[in-house]
């Protein structure tokens, strides 16, 4: 039955402490969908890479193993919680997100391809502006905290409907722009480290820094359940804590940086599937 | 760990008041990415060294660098080469001029420049995600580099 287990007793065999290859495993999640976890690197990346791999490859045997299976995922506890806000009534409009979106499945097909550029805002949008955006907008409640509680959930549960489509985000026409600036801060040596996302992500993936096994960055996983903090965690905050680590002054959740950060990001993992919410340390 | 880095400071001033001025970081001269001259004109202590090397909140050498010797800390990095051998392969000079600052010897190095106050994008007030403000200085004191280098130099095969 459980599929993965002869893969993960193999892997856990030969994973010496400093021979750090992502781990080889295949991610089925509920014994029903297979996610895709490594591809062929989308073009835009082929001069750096052959292929891309999500971080579950890097995690240990039990972190992967709790991911592939909902009843183990305590991301899945906070994607309840959403699924209750989802339908719950706010604001002076009296409306909740399903009078007007219906069942919160009807959402698939969604986060893969955030952030999007927006027509009629003339803007690239997070999947957090969008929800704040209906909130403020079409609900008359107020916006959420950019990462906090109520926004990670929602973005959680908009992530698992998704689950196993894969990331496809444009960064061509409108979103150019952005994209080359969420390029230029990936290349960018910060902090009294100067340490790129570069450095770490894309030349040193499969290596340890210390007591970490770095992995290519990927965020078709987020939002990601941390075990080292026991709770969901957003991208932007992720994007924080490695910039803080390089000894910089950091850019705020939400801010013009972080979203052209995420769009950048999420284009190298175009072709994985979308994961979220996943499990890491 | 702050109250290591204190001691290591406070033991760093009294050991050389008088001692020949220090070179500021501004005014290291690199040969060929070497710097001759004694940042402090006080020789190294290599039991300092290592303990700096291993320290997680001093030189952290051991997050990118495998060392033997520093079996004794746990979890060493793969990044850079094992240090290992260092002091057969490179003189003091070299070794000097590859710890204070070692984009200098190796091109867009990965390696931090442990004796720079200078040349930072957006350098923040240590690991709290602030901008620096004027407490900034680099991250290794001219003594330490000078223990570090003295360290290294015991790395034999
Ligand atoms: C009053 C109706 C209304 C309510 C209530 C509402 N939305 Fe929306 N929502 C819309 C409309 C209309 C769009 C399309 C807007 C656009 O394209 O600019 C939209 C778009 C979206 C999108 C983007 C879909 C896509 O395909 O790009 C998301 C995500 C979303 N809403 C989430 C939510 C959430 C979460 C809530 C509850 C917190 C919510 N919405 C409440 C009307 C609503
Ligand atoms: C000094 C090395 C270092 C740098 C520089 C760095 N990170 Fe990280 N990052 C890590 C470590 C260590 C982890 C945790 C292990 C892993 O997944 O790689 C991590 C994790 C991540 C994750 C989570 C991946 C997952 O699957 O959960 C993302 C996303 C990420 N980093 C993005 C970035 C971005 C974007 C930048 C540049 C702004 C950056 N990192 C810079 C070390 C670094
Ligand atoms: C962020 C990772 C990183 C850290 C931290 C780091 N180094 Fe390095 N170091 C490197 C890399 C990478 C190289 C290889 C040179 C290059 O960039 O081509 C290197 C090279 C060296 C070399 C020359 C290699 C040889 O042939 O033996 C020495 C000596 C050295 N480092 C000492 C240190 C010391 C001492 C510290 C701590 C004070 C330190 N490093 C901290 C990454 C690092």
């Amino acid at each position: 039955m459980k599929i993965w287990t002869g893969a993960l007793l193999a892997g856990a065999l030969t994973a010496l402490p400093l021979s750090a290859e992502p781990v080889e495993d295949t991610l089925i999640l509920n014994e029903d969908i297979t996610l895709v976890t490594r591809t062929a690197a989308p073009d835009h990346l082929s001069d750096v890479m052959d292929e891309v791999i999500s971080g579950w490859h890097f995690r240990g045997t039990e972190t992967r193993a709790m991911q592939a299976d909902d009843f183990d995922n305590p991301g899945m506890i906070f994607v309840e919680q959403a699924e209750e806000v989802w339908n719950t009534v706010d604001g002076s409009e009296g409306k909740s997100c399903a009078s007007c979106h219906e069942g919160s499945e009807t959402m698939a097909g969604v986060r893969p391809v955030y952030p999007k550029y927006n027509e009629a805002a003339g803007e690239v949008r997070t999947l957090e502006m969008q929800i704040n955006d209906c909130r403020e907008n079409r609900m008359g409640a107020e916006k959420w905290k950019y990462t906090g509680g109520d926004m990670v959930n929602m973005t959680a549960l908009l992530a698992s409907v998704s689950r196993g489509m894969p990331v496809n985000v444009a960064i061509d026409g409108p979103a150019q722009s952005t994209w080359e600036a969420g390029k230029e801060l990936y290349y960018t040596r910060t902090g009294q480290l100067e340490l790129a996302c570069s450095n770490c992500h894309e030349d040193n993936y499969g290596n340890m820094i210390r007591a970490d096994h770095l992995s290519q960055g990927q965020i078709n996983g987020f939002p990601v359940y941390r075990l080292k903090n026991t709770k969901l965690n957003a991208a932007h905050a992720r994007f924080k804590g490695c910039i803080r680590d390089t000894r910089a002054e950091t850019y705020s959740p939400g801010s013009p940086e972080f979203i052209a950060l995420e769009l950048y990001v999420a284009s190298r993992g175009n072709g994985l599937s979308v994961e979220g919410p996943s499990i890491r340390n | 760990m702050e109250r290591t880095f204190l001691a290591i400071l406070a033991l760093t001033a009294s050991t050389f008041s008088g001692a020949a001025e220090e070179i500021a970081p501004t005014a290291v001269v690199y040969v060929d990415g070497s710097v001759e001259t004694s940042l402090t004109g006080t020789a190294g202590d290599p039991a300092m060294g290592r303990e700096i090397a291993g320290n997680k909140s001093l030189g952290n050498c051991v997050a990118c660098h495998e060392v033997t010797d520093l079996a004794d800390v746990p979890f060493h990095g793969e990044i850079g080469p094992m240090l290992d051998g260092a002091g057969d392969r490179w003189t003091e000079a070299e070794l000097r001029g590859i710890v204070a600052n070692a984009k200098i010897m190796f091109e867009d190095s990965m390696m931090p420049s442990f004796y720079k106050t200078e040349g930072f994008i957006r350098p923040g007030n240590a690991y709290t995600g602030e901008a620096a403000d004027d407490t900034f200085g680099p991250l290794l004191t001219a003594q330490q580099i000078e223990d570090v280098v003295a360290y290294l130099a015991t790395l034999k095969e």
